[in-house]
């Protein structure tokens, strides 16, 4: 978490407050269940490792009975300080949007970072711990690391033998086996991704319903973590044996099996235990996670308007328009969601004016935010079907196809905040043209101007008109959809194999403008032709080595989720508008949304318009694939189909709502025609 | 309350019901043509036959390639891995039970060596063991079966039980359902197809699956001008048409998998009105399913007790869901926090139920009783959440026993229980199939209705097809401009739109639903008043 909030630049004292009270609260809550459900995982652990089927009151009674003594109270006591510890790895490294490592490459070094380590270590002491509670609460032969030695040449001696109790040892290292194993699993699975649920519940609910299957998950991950360890065990398991051995002064007993064998590990009673020992930790664990992603998911009510001045910080289009920590802006956005949807009143103080002076400030800041959200995923989309285009391309070593610098820095730098500043820098030249004008025409127009002048967006400004003569000018106009062009080239899926597009993408863009200018400064000399030739055969001979490709290689389908990996976002921001939109037709006193009709239609048609395309290109699926009951939650690999039909649905909401009304928005031709095949249900 | 006796006494048996005008149904002969300006209404409406015997036999009954090959009996423990691979540990038990054929064999062999005996030994425990196993899991369904008796049933005769089709199994048409927004419908037939017809064009695409059989209900996404939802023996497909597409078969491609396990098969289906979620429900399976469609995501809504869901039906606002069960109780889920209200009914099932356009009041009727009933609703300001807000009782709104008529043409009887029963989206008519107990004709009664500012439910007439057809489906138009059309699904494999013409009333169906403005004491005072009106 923290490492998330630095990333994202100016996070202000109130915000962090605000985070820490929403959050906090939430932590400590699902900590607090999380540690009074221990002790009924411990009577279940106590009474299922004594089972005796064939004296059933003994039975009972000695495990109620164990419940009172001493060693379990202490390891109660222990438990509950694994548990907290393991809470807060959680809520330390939680996030909303997933990483998604795109090579083989970047899963490795994500096991390595130093961060990852910390998480290891930490987790295998932690099932050290759990372990050795087990141990304990288990009692018989696994209480003790060291036994008097029942040899015979001990009796002739004073002092006894301490001999190595090998099944003690044994389930101390299965539970830092199973620590580790669970701290790559939370890694690989991207366990630390808190999904939203697609529909509201109450906590008990949600809670009751994952119960099932995280009890069966555990018992079934558990049995094969005690099958790999045995395999680990039987080859390694002498090292640590013999360390112990060595430090403590113990002996061997000679007269019991040792583990590391066939006929040792055969043991049932050591393997029951040992998968015993795996399912109280998983299921301690586990249900600890999913208490804090229950928690931390649920939705939380902003305030649209401030009652106080105080609450100024914590009030809906506030945070919205902030830059606040991403798990506040997605509470945020997903509160904007159900306010659009249910809540007539809310909706009210949206569509209000400000008191004194009557601007519509509600509504332009939630919907600046959101058509702000939705024009960079627009361009994000953009940029990256122009890298799967330019793939092809890569392979000729001219530059004459690399776009000029854009003509408009100028511009583009003195507006508003409302466009982020990698407009700017987007290549123009090979946008396609119904993208191109009416992303110019969103440019130029601020939303916030928007209330005084409703025309100007759509009148052709002179510089989109001098950028659509540009466009058609240019050699390489229309061939973005050419398909032979996309097939050509290296199986690599982005050109640019240094560019991440996992992480933060404002940052990365100009950082392609800088290194493309300075490629074009030194384009003349030959020496940099001939560096570059040499550049792609060490990349071609590279990429013909088997090994090379596999770490290197980027998986297309791993690269696209990437590129989709905070959508979620951008879904919440459809529906919230697009259900705001659609209650304004009725609801709407002053016609404060009127005002941005225009640029709300325009947004999603252009919107529209990309995804569409993108779902054209070659790698992309165009189906789900199939999910199986899995604990960790794979949401974030379907996103964007989410995405597909959210907006689909949100335009035809707008469009059903005010039917033939639109007729009377001004939107450019291509627009229109597409409204009225939406209106048409043609789509 | 309104009763069978103050309708208008039914049409001459050899006309049928042409249209509504002046509160009154007209009926006519058959050929009769409408008069102009009704006819250039409903003109664009595909009317259309299809007769039992144009629709070909299933071609392949068995879904599997095995009666192809020829039958090879491998070793036991080889079927056993195969039976687990293929149905799970009921199939290994399956198959030890009648693992007999082995010992046969062996005992032919005459001599047998002490392993052999011992493997044979060990087969007869094995056998005796599964067979004690399977004993006891039946004893078990059984029991459960007690409790809940549909659940013996083979599950064509569940579907034919708890569809909303009168005579699921026998007649060509199973299932039928409008587009929310245009004028485009998709029947589904017996020969598990499903053709689509549109007014504005010509195309019909027919729709096959391999998956698609038994088809108890259909369902379009609102707010989306393609997917349909298909709630089939074991799974839902949904259907991605293409509009604007010309192939009348589009590929099994085009069809979207959804299935769960345990849930089969599937009876009811229900779009949220604002488009994304799509419930589904099975008589077999005690939770119902929100699946959001485009991720193939779902969660599962379990709540015990009941045995199963029969039918769904999801409030025009969006806000509530009723979910009836194959015992006698029903609940009222709202949507927001997704918790229920339990209705218990004294004497069997929820049948059928429909919601007025604002979501505020549920008319339901119960499996052997003859009278609909009425469950108001307090209205929905998204303020109060996880409440339902239902009221206490349900009060019977329509007495539907049955009553004598003396016509011309002799004596009819007509009057039973509810089939189905439907509400226009304006809220001026409902329309109700109406089966008698014995064995008497069903027919399709309409209702005035208004709902605001006093619930009120009027006889209008009854609708009465050609001779020898009997209602089977019926379902409103979603967007008719001058009143309302019905369409009536005819056992005789007919298709038709009856207009009703009428004036919208002064609450027009895209008001906003919620009218917070209203005083609090205004409401209260609507809530004391009667539920319907005395006549």
């Amino acid at each position: 978490m923290a490492a998330a909030a630095a990333a994202m630049s100016p996070v202000t004292r109130e915000q962090q407050l605000l985070l820490r009270q929403i959050l906090g609260w939430r932590a400590a809550a699902s900590i607090a269940w999380s540690v009074l459900l221990l002790p009924v995982c411990t009577a279940a652990f106590i009474s299922i490792s004594t089972i005796d089927l064939f004296h059933p009151i003994q039975w009972i009674t000695s495990s109620f009975n164990d419940l009172y003594t001493s060693y379990v109270i202490f390891c109660l006591l222990l438990m509950s300080v694994v548990i907290l510890v393991i809470s807060i790895f959680n809520v330390e490294f939680h996030a909303v949007v997933p990483s998604i490592p795109c090579s083989r490459l970047a899963l490795i070094s994500k096991v390595i970072h130093p961060q990852q380590v910390i998480h290891s270590v930490v987790h295998a002491v932690m099932g050290m711990l759990v372990a050795w509670c087990a141990a304990v609460m288990t009692k018989g032969k696994f209480l003790f690391l060291s036994v008097p030695c029942t040899a015979s040449e001990s009796s002739a001696d004073d002092v006894p033998y301490m001999c190595l109790n090998e099944y003690h040892l044994f389930l101390l290292l299965l539970g830092a086996f199973m620590g580790y194993s669970y701290s790559l699993r939370y890694l690989v699975h991207n366990m630390n991704y808190l999904p939203f649920p697609i529909i509201q519940q109450y906590k008990y609910l949600r809670f009751r319903r994952s119960l099932p299957l995280l009890a069966k998950q555990s018992c079934v991950e558990s049995l094969y973590m005690v099958r790999n360890f045995c395999a680990a065990y039987y080859f390694f398991g002498y090292i640590p044996k013999a360390w112990i051995i060595t430090t403590m002064n113990l002996h061997i007993d000679s007269k019991l099996h040792p583990l590391d064998t066939v006929a040792g590990l055969l043991d049932l009673s050591l393997l029951y235990h040992s998968w015993l020992c795996g399912v109280i930790l998983l299921i301690t664990w586990y249900i600890a996670w999913l208490l804090f992603r229950i928690y931390s998911t649920e939705a939380h009510h902003f305030p649209v308007q401030p009652t106080f001045t105080e609450e100024t910080d914590q009030c809906l289009p506030k945070i919205l328009n902030s830059n606040p920590p991403p798990i506040l802006k997605f509470l945020a956005l997903q509160d904007l969601m159900f306010l659009s949807q249910y809540s007539f009143v809310r909706r009210q103080e949206v569509f209000s004016l400000s008191q004194p002076g009557g601007h519509p400030h509600n509504w332009t800041a939630v919907s600046r935010e959101c058509l702000n959200l939705l024009n960079n995923l627009t361009l994000k989309l953009i940029a990256h079907q122009e890298a799967t285009a330019t793939n092809g391309r890569l392979n000729q070593p001219s530059v004459g196809d690399l776009r000029k610098v854009p003509d408009t820095p100028g511009a583009a730098a003195e507006e508003h905040s409302f466009q982020s500043p990698t407009a700017g820098i987007l290549p123009r030249a090979q946008m396609p043209s119904l993208v191109k004008s009416s992303l110019l025409s969103l440019k130029t127009s601020p939303v916030t101007d928007l209330g005084s002048n409703l025309g100007s967006p759509f009148t052709p400004s002179p510089l989109s008109r001098k950028a659509g003569m540009l466009e058609l000018s240019s050699p390489w106009h229309g061939s973005v959809q050419s398909p032979h062009i996309m097939r050509r080239g290296p199986k690599l899926w982005t050109s640019y194999s240094d560019l991440q597009w996992t992480g933060s993408f404002q940052e990365s863009l100009p950082t392609i403008a800088v290194a493309r200018m300075s490629n074009e400064a030194v384009q003349p000399s030959s020496v940099y032709l001939w560096l570059q030739s040499k550049k792609e055969q060490i990349k071609s001979f590279l990429s013909k080595r088997v090994l090379i490709m596999y770490f290197f290689s980027k998986h297309p389908e791993a690269s696209i989720q990437a590129l989709f990996s905070n959508t979620q976002m951008h879904i919440w921001a459809l529906e919230g508008l697009s259900h705001l939109v659609a209650a304004s037709f009725t609801e709407d006193k002053y016609g404060v949304v009127q005002t941005t009709l225009p640029s709300v239609l325009n947004t999603l048609l252009t919107l529209q318009e990309v995804v569409d395309k993108h779902f054209k290109l070659p790698h992309v699926s165009s189906k789900p694939l199939r999910t199986s009951g899995n604990l960790a939650d794979t949401s974030y690999k379907t996103l964007r189909f989410a995405l597909r039909a959210s907006l689909k649905t949100a335009i035809y909401r707008i469009t059903t709502k005010f039917g033939e009304h639109l007729n009377a928005v001004q939107v450019s031709p291509e627009h229109k025609k597409r409204l009225q095949q939406f209106l048409e249900f043609k789509e | 309350m309104c009763s069978l006796a103050l309708f208008p006494p039914p049409p001459p048996p050899r006309d049928i019901t042409l249209y509504e005008y002046n509160n009154a149904l007209v009926s006519g002969h058959s050929s009769e043509k409408l008069p102009h300006p009704i006819q250039a209404q409903v003109e664009d409406l595909p009317t259309l036959t299809i007769p039992k015997e144009m629709l070909k036999a299933h071609s392949r009954l068995e879904h599997s390639t095995k009666p192809a090959f020829i039958h090879h009996r491998e070793i036991l423990w080889k079927r056993c891995i195969n039976a687990w691979r293929d149905v799970g540990v009921a199939g290994v038990l399956e198959e030890l039970a009648n693992a007999e054929g082995e010992e046969q064999w062996n005992q032919g062999l005459g001599e047998q060596s002490w392993t052999d005996s011992a493997k044979q030994l060990a087969v007869r425990w094995l056998k005796a063991g599964s067979c004690c196993t399977l004993a006891l899991c039946r004893w078990v369904s059984s029991l459960h079966g007690s409790f809940f008796p549909h659940l013996s049933l083979p599950s064509e005769d569940m579907i034919a039980e708890f569809s909303q089709a009168v005579d699921w199994a026998g007649c060509s048409i199973r299932a039928f359902a409008w587009h929310p927004h245009t004028s485009k419908f998709a029947v589904a037939l017996l020969d598990d197809s499903i053709r689509v017809y549109n007014a504005k064009s010509a195309t019909v695409p027919i729709l096959k699956h391999r998956l698609q059989r038994n088809v108890a209900s259909l369902a379009w996404k609102p707010l989306c001008a393609s997917i349909l939802a298909v709630a089939c023996h074991s799974c839902v497909l949904l259907w991605h048409l293409d509009p604007t597409s010309l192939s009348t078969r589009p590929s099994s491609g085009c069809a979207q998998v959804l299935s769960h396990p345990g849930h089969c098969p599937v009876t009811s289906l229900a779009w949220a009105p604002s488009g994304g979620l799509l419930l589904s429900a099975s008589p077999v399976d005690t939770a119902m399913l929100v699946w959001d469609v485009s991720t193939e995501n779902c969660v599962q809504l379990q709540w015990f007790g009941g045995g199963g869901v029969t039918f769904l039906a999801w409030s025009p606002d969006g806000s509530k869901v009723l979910a009836a069960t194959p015992s006698a109780v029903f609940r009222v889920w709202e949507v927001q926090m997704w918790t229920c209200e339990k209705w218990p009914t004294i004497k069997g099932p929820c049948r059928t139920g429909c919601w007025s356009p604002d979501g505020s009041r549920l008319l339901f009727t119960v499996q052997g009783e003859s009278v609909i009933y009425s469950l108001s609703f307090l209205e929905y300001s998204g303020e109060q959440q996880g409440r339902v807000g239902g009221s206490k009782t349900a009060s019977i709104v329509a007495d539907l026993s049955e009553t004598k008529f003396d016509t011309l043409y002799g004596e009819e009887r007509i009057g039973g229980e509810v089939h189905s029963m439907v509400w226009d989206p304006s809220g001026e008519r409902l329309a109700a199939v109406i089966r008698g107990f014995s064995d008497q004709r069903i027919i399709i009664a309409v209702f005035r209705t208004r709902n605001s500012p006093v619930f009120e439910l009027l006889p209008c007439g009854f609708v009465q097809g050609e001779v020898g057809a009997q209602p089977q489906l019926v379902a409103f138009h979603p967007r008719f401009k001058k009143g309302a059309v019905l369409t009536v699904c005819w056992s005789t494999g007919k298709v038709s739109h009856i207009p009703f013409f009428f004036e919208n009333g002064p609450f027009p169906s895209f008001s906003s639903p919620q009218s917070p403005l209203l005083p609090l004491g205004s409401r209260c005072s609507t809530r004391e008043q009667p539920l319907f009106s005395e006549l």
